[in-house]
This record gives C-alpha cells, structure tokens and sequence, in this order.
C-alpha cells in the first residue's frame, strides 16, 4: 500500500500533509489518556512488531502480494490514539528503507495510520457492541478484530481512490481504478484480518490485562476519568 | 525480571525473528498497489525515492552482499530504531503518576 513520490500532484500531497500533521496532533494528546508507565512500552514494540510484520509479504492473487498494515492491530492492542502513533513511526523509520515516498508521507499517514485506525477500530468497536453478552469476551475480541481488519484495507484503497480522484498524476477512469483497488484490497484484507485475530488473541490469552481492546468498552474514546482495568 | 518485563522481551523476540529470520521468505511479487498501477499503466509516475542510496535502502544492507543475511540485518535494525523512536515517544507522551490496577516497576 505504500505510496510512492509522484503518484499524487502537490496539492493532494500538501493537503494530506496538513490532515495527517492535524491527526498526529490530536493523538499526541489523546494517547496521553491511554498509555501510562505498563503500556507505554508495549507501544513502542507494538509499533516495531508491525514493522516487522510489516516485511512479511504474502502472496494473495496471481503475481500479487499484500502485507499488514497494522491500523487495527495497533488501535486494539493500545488504543487508537497511540494505534495512529504506532504506524506514523513506522512509516517514518520505512524512509530510510527507501519504502514510502517522502512527498507522500502525509498520504500514507492518512492512508494507513489514520484511515486505517479509523475504520479497523471503528467496525471492531461495533462488532463487540453487536455480539451477544453470552459469547466469551477474549473470542469476541478476536473475532471483532479480524473483522476490523479486515474492513480497514479495501476502505484504505478506496481513500486511495478517493485522493486520486482529487489529485492522481494519471488520468485513468475511476471506475476502472476502484474496481483493481477494491478487488485485490479485499484479498489483503483477509490477511490482514488473519494475523490482526492470531496477534490479538495471542497477547489476550497470555496478557488481557495489556489488551486495550479487552478494557471497559462502553465509552472507548473516553480520556479523562478512570478506566478500569481487568485483572 | 518481573512478569511485564519478560512479556515485553518475548514480544520484543517474535518482532525481531520475523523481521531477522521469516523475512526472507516473504513474497517478491509486487504488493496490491504495485499491481494495479503497473496493470492500469501509472507505475510510470513513480519517482526515484529520494532515499533509495541510503545504507538501508530496499531492506538491504550496503556492503554486505550476502541476501539472506543483508536482509535479516536490515530488519534488525528497523526493528531496532522503530522500537527506540517508537518506545521514546510513547514513553514521553505518556500518563505520569503511576499505572492503574498495580504498577508494577518496569526495570525490574
């Protein structure tokens, strides 16, 4: 998914600066609410385990291959505020792998931290709202977070299409460009949905207590006040 | 060291054998972006990375010709400056005073 410098003319590429500059600035301050001294490390490996994973290509179609994100990964397991932190840095240290163009930084940002964290924890915070209270809470977790994954990667393509719609540097009916963003999205979505719910799942079942995802739930965007914490 | 600390060099583990080890047999095959813009005939617009001779460029180490093992070293290293950048920021965004539910010390 990583946009490289030339696919987008200046305007879009400045004007996705300024929105992923605005979003970044709104989480500095929102993650303050959602990491303290035990889940500020776990932050910070989060976001080097997405960079990690994020090296893992898998083959998804004929001669096509997709990677994580990370959006939802990082939302669930941190919260999203920290989540959009989480995958900012790591697409600033993927410079210096030469992966993500540097004019395009603020439209990968808004691609993959923003949009992604958006809509991956948006659609995993209505699925475990939807489920039956009777369904256990670490199998709905789970379940919600391959569905929120997995919803995250064709709507990231399909931001991707909206901005090149706005600013694209070819002129290609959108049509034709939403239909080969969306097809091959979905399929990477799936992946994406696969290693969000085994990662999840994994720190749920050895440390809930470490799982924002797992917390509270009613009021998932609330800063200020106590949150408690499940033993 | 205490139950968080070991938690967190697991995790810290898994992130770098998958960036270190299992990397290597990830996928060449262009990912779902490449893809279309090469079949939709945009990939021409591509710009030359404005980074792409930097020492790490393509997930490579320059100098070092061994594929596995320059690759392997790459990841390491990304991990690495991901989990310090990373972990600074959060550490120096985060809420001071104390975790709730039993802090427990992180040093430990």
């Amino acid at each position: 998914m990583h946009v490289p410098d030339g696919f987008f003319d200046a305007p879009v590429s400045i004007g996705a600066g300024v929105v992923a500059a605005g979003g970044i600035a709104v989480c500095l301050r929102g993650a303050r609410g959602e990491l303290d001294d035990r889940t500020a490390p776990l932050a910070g490996l989060g976001a080097a385990f997405v960079f990690a994973a994020q090296m893992i290509n898998f083959p998804v179609a004929a001669g096509t291959s997709g990677h994580l994100m990370g959006g939802a990964l990082a939302a669930i397991l941190v919260g999203p505020y920290a989540g959009v932190l989480c995958i900012s840095v790591v697409l600033l240290v993927q410079m210096l792998f030469a992966d993500g163009g540097v004019s395009a930084y603020g439209i990968n940002v808004t691609l993959m931290a923003l949009t992604g964290v958006l809509v991956g924890y948006g659609v995993f915070r209505l699925v475990t709202a939807l489920l039956p209270g009777n369904v256990p809470r670490r199998t709905a977790v789970t379940a919600a977070s391959f569905l929120g994954a997995l919803v995250s990667v064709p709507a990231s393509a399909l931001v991707f299409v909206g901005l090149f719609a706005l600013g694209g540097t070819a002129d290609l009916s959108l049509g034709t460009v939403t239909t080969a963003m969306l097809g091959v999205h979905v399929l990477i979505g799936i992946g994406e949905g696969v290693i969000t719910a085994v990662t999840v799942g994994t720190v749920a079942a050895v440390r809930p207590d470490l799982v924002y995802g797992l917390r509270g739930g009613s009021a998932p965007l609330e800063i200020r006040g106590a949150r408690p914490v499940e033993a | 060291m205490n139950r968080n600390g070991r938690f967190l060099l697991a995790f810290l583990l898994v992130a770098l054998v998958v960036a270190g080890v299992v990397s290597f047999y990830a996928s060449g095959d262009p990912d779902g972006l490449t893809k279309v813009a090469e079949d939709k005939g945009f990939i021409e617009q591509e710009k030359d990375h404005a980074l792409k001779d930097s020492p790490l460029g393509d997930y490579a180490v320059s100098g070092v010709d061994d594929e596995r093992l320059s690759g392997g070293l790459a990841g390491v290293v990304g991990v690495g400056i991901t989990a310090v950048v990373g972990g600074g920021l959060f550490w120096a965004v985060r809420r001071r005073g104390g975790a709730q539910g039993g802090a427990r010390d992180q040093r430990g």
